[in-house]
């Protein structure tokens, strides 16, 4: 499982992220755990992609997983991490199953759609319940760990960086099996699939619930960082097309993409925010239509095209 | 084989390089005050801009020494200040990583601003967590300081009750026979704690009136309200209260208007100053407006030196009269610049706190107490008046200006909102 070369890089690039860490100033050690949070939920949404599906309402699930570490703070206490961790990506994951019955049946446009407007019907009833926060949200106690109470932010930041590591190697080893292989095949043609002796709903369920999960752990781990939930940054249809944004500038080509992805819209975001209070939103536009234009397999290309020439 | 061993090192590489990027040294003799605002979407015409052209406005002719006496001293404890602008749009969330941001990637000396109640909510402990001296200049829901204590976070205005109470007594001295009321306000913390605060007032002190129970809450910054008005138009009540602020009031304004809304009933906006200004002749006449306290055109006339010199040089730079989040902005940076002056440039954040806990100070339109939340919420005096278009002059004026004491609309020391207005307000100096 560890021998190929991604499996290496992601483990030794996490140890190495982790040790640095320690050194780095708060606001890097922040802004990587934001990056790494929402990479889960863009890992997910590669594994769809790559079988030609594009969901823009992973937010659904993204959401559900945030709400789910408030709901169990507010209502119960719950402050351990991987109580609130396993605990929204459990609900996320039922959640996807659950409308994977349905998912599974559509493609294209609809299943883009369909999925938009289930992360919708989330959000409207958020936004009018005021026991729910409304579009306000709720604050988010910190996370303690085994029951200690961490003093900085350190310790939650090695659990993302090894939550993100695990993942990564665990998606990196699907995408090797049998059942894994099969999203370009789908992609290109389901008839062939079946007869080949496979079923393509089963397939694209349990694509879709691992989706879900990864979605919903990203969710939960991006509030417990933050350290706040709203509806709006959390489950509108705009996050969902954040998360469709980072897709495609990380590209599919690897488990690391993500990764790389995640923390480069993170920072890109960050300085344009520094640099144009009044027009932040038009530099990020302006990147998006560039990686499409120029860099339409993402970023990775740029470092696979680097990799090919130098070995 | 090698790439992906490459893409880490990039990644790595990129890595490194932001860290080297970081951390610039404070000199002692200039200091970075960031101001948020709403910069983008509807809040920024009307509220955002205006709120920043306050504070940029006061807090230059702080630099240079122009303030009229006694804040003629030069400096924020003799430093001269660089204002960072930033957006307060994006949601509450979004704010928390941005405050993260300036606190710990650029490291500012102090925070002034921030509009909406949302954003607030939600920075509140996230300004504890951080220890960072921060005053929040115009955001109005009360539970910022009941909720819990604050160390390092202030309120230069009175908040969300102050405005509904002195809006439930003006109705009450205006149309004392007034029989029903209902309200559109937007369903998130300062729409919410507005229409309670406003209900459970009416209910103590105008046993008689009644609440509609078909009462509006459409979600913040729609700005479309067709159905909502609508509603209100069936509905029987009376009275319209509504606490919207900013481009939705402007729209609801419009809409309203254009179906006649405000021809057979008496319209109550807690937030309306805004409007006066920008709105002109489509504004209608005989609406109850408030200005969140004593700013913009309730108090155009108050002859003092420092609002003389408020609007004069508002109106020479910007071209208009400064509305109330001018005002709001403008005191907040005339706070940190009382709190500079006390603590000295180089004061700690604990040292800026101490200075500026429990003070009072007279701002540009008022006197301010920060008597609430352990000398963290300010409380001031709150008015109401009545819209009217001068045809003379060819804008909007205001008649029957009435100013409640704070001690009048706010509750003492230690009683929160809701159960001050239940338990009838007592200890209310009126």
């Amino acid at each position: 499982m560890l021998r190929d070369t991604t499996s290496k890089v992601v483990l030794f690039g996490g140890i190495a992220i982790i040790l640095l860490g320690a050194i780095m100033p708060n606001w890097i050690v922040n802004q990587l755990m934001f990056g790494f949070s929402r990479a889960l939920a863009i890992l997910g949404l590669l594994v769809l992609w790559r079988t030609g599906l594009v969901s823009f309402g992973h937010a659904f699930y993204f959401g559900l997983g945030a709400y789910t570490v408030a709901i169990v703070d507010i209502q119960l206490g719950v402050t351990d991490v991987f109580v609130r961790l396993f605990g929204g990506a459990i609900i996320a994951g039922i959640a996807g199953f659950i409308i994977g019955f349905i998912m599974r049946n559509y493609r294209d446009i609809f299943f883009a759609m369909l999925n938009t407007a289930i992360s919708m019907v989330l959000y409207g009833i958020i936004v009018k319940t005021e026991s729910l926060g409304s579009t306000d949200g709720f604050a988010i106690s910190l996370p303690t760990i085994f029951g200690i109470a961490p003093e900085t932010k350190y310790p939650l930041f090695i659990i993302i960086t090894m939550i993100a590591m695990i993942s990564a190697l665990l998606i990196n080893f699907y995408l090797k099996t049998t059942v894994g292989r099969l999203t370009t095949p789908i992609r290109d043609n389901e008839i062939r699939v079946e007869y080949l002796g496979f079923s393509v709903a089963h397939a694209i369920h349990l694509k879709y619930t691992i989706s879900a999960v990864l979605a919903g752990g990203a969710g939960a781990l991006m509030a417990m960082s933050l350290g706040q939930v709203d509806p709006d940054s959390m489950i509108n249809w705009t996050v969902s097309g954040e998360l469709v944004f980072i897709t495609i500038l990380s590209g599919p080509g690897n488990v690391i993409a993500p990764f790389i992805g995640s923390l480069v819209f993170e920072v890109l975001r960050t300085y344009a925010f520094e640099l144009a209070p009044q027009a932040w939103q038009l530099i990020v536009g302006a990147t998006f239509l560039t990686v499409i234009f120029f860099l339409p397999g993402g970023i990775w290309s740029l470092i696979a095209k680097l990799g090919r020439k130098k070995s | 084989m090698t790439k992906s061993i490459i893409a880490g090192a990039v990644g790595l590489a990129a890595i490194s390089a932001i860290t080297f990027g970081a951390g610039v040294a404070q000199a002692k003799d200039s200091i970075t005050i960031a101001v948020p605002s709403f910069l983008t979407g509807g809040a920024a015409g009307p509220f955002g801009i205006p709120a920043m052209n306050g504070a940029k406005m006061v807090a230059d002719a702080i630099n240079k020494g122009a303030l009229p006496a006694p804040y003629n001293t030069k400096g924020f404890g003799g430093a001269v200040a660089s204002i960072i602008e930033l957006d307060e749009g994006g949601g509450g969330t979004k704010q928390v990583a941005e405050y993260r941001n300036l606190v710990e990637k650029r490291n500012v000396d102090a925070v002034v601003g921030y509009i909406s109640s949302g954003n607030c909510q939600a920075l509140a402990p996230v300004v504890e967590e951080l220890k960072q001296f921060t005053i929040f200049a115009t955001c109005g829901t009360p539970r910022i300081f009941e909720e819990a204590p604050r160390k390092y976070l202030f309120r230069t205005m009175g908040h969300a009750t102050a405005d509904n109470v002195a809006a439930a007594m003006y109705v009450k001295e205006k149309f004392p026979n007034l029989s029903s009321y209902t309200g559109i306000n937007q369903n998130y913390a300062w729409g919410q704690d507005s229409w309670r605060d406003f209900d459970l007032t009416m209910k103590q002190i105008m046993p008689g009136a009644t609440a509609s129970d078909k009462f509006q809450f459409p979600k913040v910054f729609v700005g479309q309200y067709g159905s909502e008005i609508s509603a209100l138009s069936l509905d029987k009540a009376e009275l319209v209260h509504s606490s919207f602020w900013g481009g939705d009031l402007e729209s609801f304004i419009f809409q309203s208007s254009a179906r006649g809304l405000f021809k057979n009933k008496i319209g109550v906006m807690t937030v309306g100053g805004t409007a006066a200004y920008r709105l002109g002749k489509k504004l209608p006449n005989g609406l109850i407006i408030g200005a969140r306290g004593p700013y913009g055109i309730l108090v155009k006339d108050r002859d003092t030196p420092l609002n003389k010199w408020f609007i004069e040089t508002y109106k020479n730079i910007y071209g208009i009269y400064p509305s109330g989040p001018a005002y709001q902005y403008g005191q907040a940076i005339l706070a940190a610049k009382i709190a500079y002056d006390k603590a000295g440039s180089d004061a700690t954040d604990e040292q800026l706190a101490d200075a500026l806990r429990g003070i009072t100070f007279e701002s540009f339109s008022t006197t301010i107490e920060m008597s609430l939340g352990g000398g963290h919420q300010a409380v001031t005096e709150n008015g109401y008046g009545v819209t009217k278009y001068d045809d003379e002059n060819g804008e909007n004026v205001v008649t029957d200006v009435k100013f409640y004491p704070g001690s009048c609309v706010m509750p003492p020391e230690g009683v929160e909102s809701v159960q001050w207005i239940n338990g009838g307000m007592k200890g209310a100096k009126c």
